[in-house]
């Protein structure tokens, strides 16, 4: 707690200055317009003096600054969309002092975030609390800057929905959603997934003897990495029909190349030096190739796990737009569109984005278990 | 690697690429030889040699897999042989996927530089920001495509626009990561140099950080302008366009035109792969004007 504190720059400072201009535009506008909306009014106070005693705070020590803003701006984000839940956005536009406000309490929040990255310390567990904080802060202010946008405006929910509304349809239909992922994700991503990495994978184990057959296939591997191969998905479920193997079919072909052209790279990423040194352990190829060759080759074929996670993903919703059963994460979004329902669209999505986030968050996990010892997972100095 | 080996390499390559259209052949012999069957079956012919039956299974109208020179025919007859501007033309499809991905990759190259140029400045932009764009990506926005034209449509933003935005979307992410990469890259030997000259941010960004993130900035651009043209066919699909190769690809696979949807395919792999090619050489050429290594 005793660290010293780094000077707010001159960007904070204008941060903080403009919170606690816009609180006191807020405020004037208010007493001008008057209309009995006393939570503005103390919304607006609360970011006058969150702004004040933030600045004054900032130049000592930056993890209490730093707390006293979140605290703050957070708690004026919860007025505020008390306020918006109470106010009828239909009948007449919400108040000039409620975006003032917005725009402050946001000030703030980033001002948080600002305090939360000079923190300088050696705790491992502090670090960890903040490498998850500072992202989620700016995350969470992203979806409440959407909340209030389309609340306050009243965009139309066909447009865009507020993220409350897709919440609520998140939850009232986890049975279609939960049936769909098993379709998409469960039965033709991993699927496909695991068979199209690993054949990828024992492809270049086998071209790895040929130098011929690895300057033939390397060059190709590559152009073909680079290929719309998503466009195969027409012609997959004409082969393998309308269920859930046609979409593996595609996820295999499109994991296939990054996977071969990745193992081969990693697997002349042993160093002459320490190729020789395993000649002179009289090794043979399958010893240098185990001990040595494939774990230098790991973070390569990691690379190729990650970016095909995505991949997989993208392959399996896209082929299911081409004909499917009448369950998956592609087809739902597809219709949900055509009916205009378009906070279960979002919904899809955002089950798309948390099984694709943790499926790469997982191969991640696994990296660092099995690559610990490689150099590119010290930690650098900041 | 592409370098030093080129010349090595033109044999091997050129072999793969024969022993491929070897395996294809054969496939759509193999694969087509069931129906061949049954039209026989049907018309009651017999005793076909096996010369006319191969040639037979690779000539069909509507094949499982059309043989390569189905293909090559079509895409020829489409492209050499039809108007430019006629709608069975693929030039004139290509053209319109090309405009859009273009734009894309354009605005998604701008983007990307703002965004890492922003985040190599700010260290709370930093650790804030960078989270999200690795997770942006995990989006399967290829899935969504639909929705954001549909919405962007109806917002009164038509044409080109909403493929581009799916083209920029795919297509920043590369650029970022490149990008950040880049602009650190310089040494701290170099950076200290900068500083003992007493040179400002501005100046320390036009004269070392930006120059030594250009191989960077070029190798993330391949990727980019690849990925570009995968969001503008994948674009097209969904909203039942009428022009472009996305659109003959999902018109083919209404019709079952096996042939128009291989031809389209090598198509869109054409092109894909001579912008590859095209941005290859320009960053060649302005890494070498600029006395860089090629990284």
């Amino acid at each position: 707690m005793l660290e010293s504190s780094v000077a707010p720059k001159a960007l904070e400072r204008t941060l903080y200055i403009g919170a606690a201009c816009l609180g006191v535009l807020g405020l004037g506008s208010l007493l001008l317009q008057f209309f009995g909306a006393s939570l503005l009014i103390s919304t607006s106070l609360l970011v006058v003096v969150a702004a004040v005693v933030g600045n004054k705070l900032a130049s000592h020590n930056s993890a209490m600054a730093a707390v006293w803003l979140l605290a703050t701006s957070s708690l004026a984000a919860a007025f505020l969309i008390i306020f918006l839940s109470n106010y009828d956005a239909e009948t007449a536009s919400v108040p000039y002092a409620f975006w003032f406000l917005v725009i402050a309490s946001w000030a703030l929040a980033w001002a948080s975030v600002s305090r939360f990255t000079e923190i300088n310390t050696l705790s491992r567990t502090v670090n960890g609390v903040l490498t998850v904080l500072i992202p989620l802060i700016f995350g969470v202010w992203l979806l409440l800057l959407w909340e209030f946008v389309t609340q306050g405006h009243d965009v139309p929910k066909v447009l865009l929905p507020a993220p409350s509304d897709i919440g609520d349809r998140l939850v009232n239909s986890v049975p279609t959603l939960w049936a769909d992922f098993k379709q998409t994700f469960i039965k033709s991503v991993l699927t496909g997934y695991i068979m199209g990495c690993s054949a990828g994978f024992l492809v270049a184990i086998l071209i790895d003897r040929s130098p011929f057959l690895k300057a033939g296939l390397l060059p190709v591997g590559n152009l073909v990495a680079a290929l719309p191969i998503v466009g195969i998905a027409p012609i997959m479920v004409m082969w393998f029909g309308f269920d859930w193997q046609s979409k593996a079919a595609v996820v295999v072909v499109m994991t296939f190349f990054p996977m071969l052209v990745n193992t081969v790279a990693g697997l002349s990423a042993a160093s002459k030096i320490q190729l020789d040194l395993m000649n002179t352990y009289a090794a043979n190829y399958w010893q240098s190739l185990f001990k040595l060759r494939l774990p230098e080759a790991l973070p390569f074929i990691f690379n190729a796990l990650k970016i095909n996670s995505t991949l997989a993903l993208i392959g399996a919703i896209v082929a299911e737009f081409f004909g499917t059963p009448i369950v998956g994460m592609g087809f739902r979004i597809s219709t949900e569109v055509g009916k205009m329902n378009v906070d279960m669209v979002w919904a899809e999505i955002a089950v798309a984005a948390l099984a694709g986030s943790l499926f790469y968050g997982f191969i991640a996990l696994l990296e660092r278990v099995a690559t610990f010892w490689h150099p590119s997972m010290r930690s650098t100095a900041r | 690697m592409q370098e030093t080996g080129f010349r090595k390499s033109v044999i091997p390559v050129t072999a793969v690429l024969l022993a491929i259209l070897l395996v294809w052949s054969i496939a759509s012999v193999l694969l087509n030889t069931p129906w061949q069957k049954d039209i026989y079956k049907r018309a009651g012919t017999q005793n076909v040699g096996a010369v006319e039956f191969v040639k037979a299974t690779m000539a069909q109208e509507r094949p499982v897999l059309p043989s390569p020179q189905q293909v090559a025919v079509e895409v020829y007859n489409t492209t050499v042989k039809k108007k430019v501007t006629s709608k069975r033309s693929l030039v004139y499809h290509s053209k319109i996927t090309l405009s859009s991905a273009m734009l894309g990759f354009a605005m998604g190259t701008l983007l990307g530089i703002v965004l890492s140029v922003a985040i190599v400045y700010n260290r709370a932009l930093k650790k804030s920001l960078m989270p999200w764009i690795i997770t942006s990506q995990t989006i399967p926005i290829l899935a969504i495509a639909p929705m954001i034209i549909v919405v962007l449509n109806s917002m009164g933003v038509q044409g080109l626009v909403p493929k581009a935005f799916i083209s920029m979307y795919l297509s920043f992410f590369p650029i970022v990561v490149g990008m950040v990469k880049g602009l650190n890259s310089p040494d701290t030997g170099h950076m200290d140099l900068m500083r003992t000259y007493s040179a400002s941010n501005w100046q320390s960004f036009w004269k070392l950080r930006l120059p030594s993130s250009l191989p960077y900035l070029f190798t993330s651009m391949k990727i980019a302008i690849a990925i570009s043209i995968v969001g503008a066919v994948v674009a097209e699909l969904p909203t039942g366009a009428v022009a472009g190769l996305g659109a003959r690809l999902l018109a083919g696979s209404y019709y079952g035109q096996t042939i128009q949807i291989w031809s389209a395919l090598v198509m869109a792999s054409i092109l894909a792969g001579s912008l590859v090619w095209i941005v290859d050489i320009v960053g060649r050429l302005v890494t070498h004007r600029m006395g860089l290594n090629h990284a």
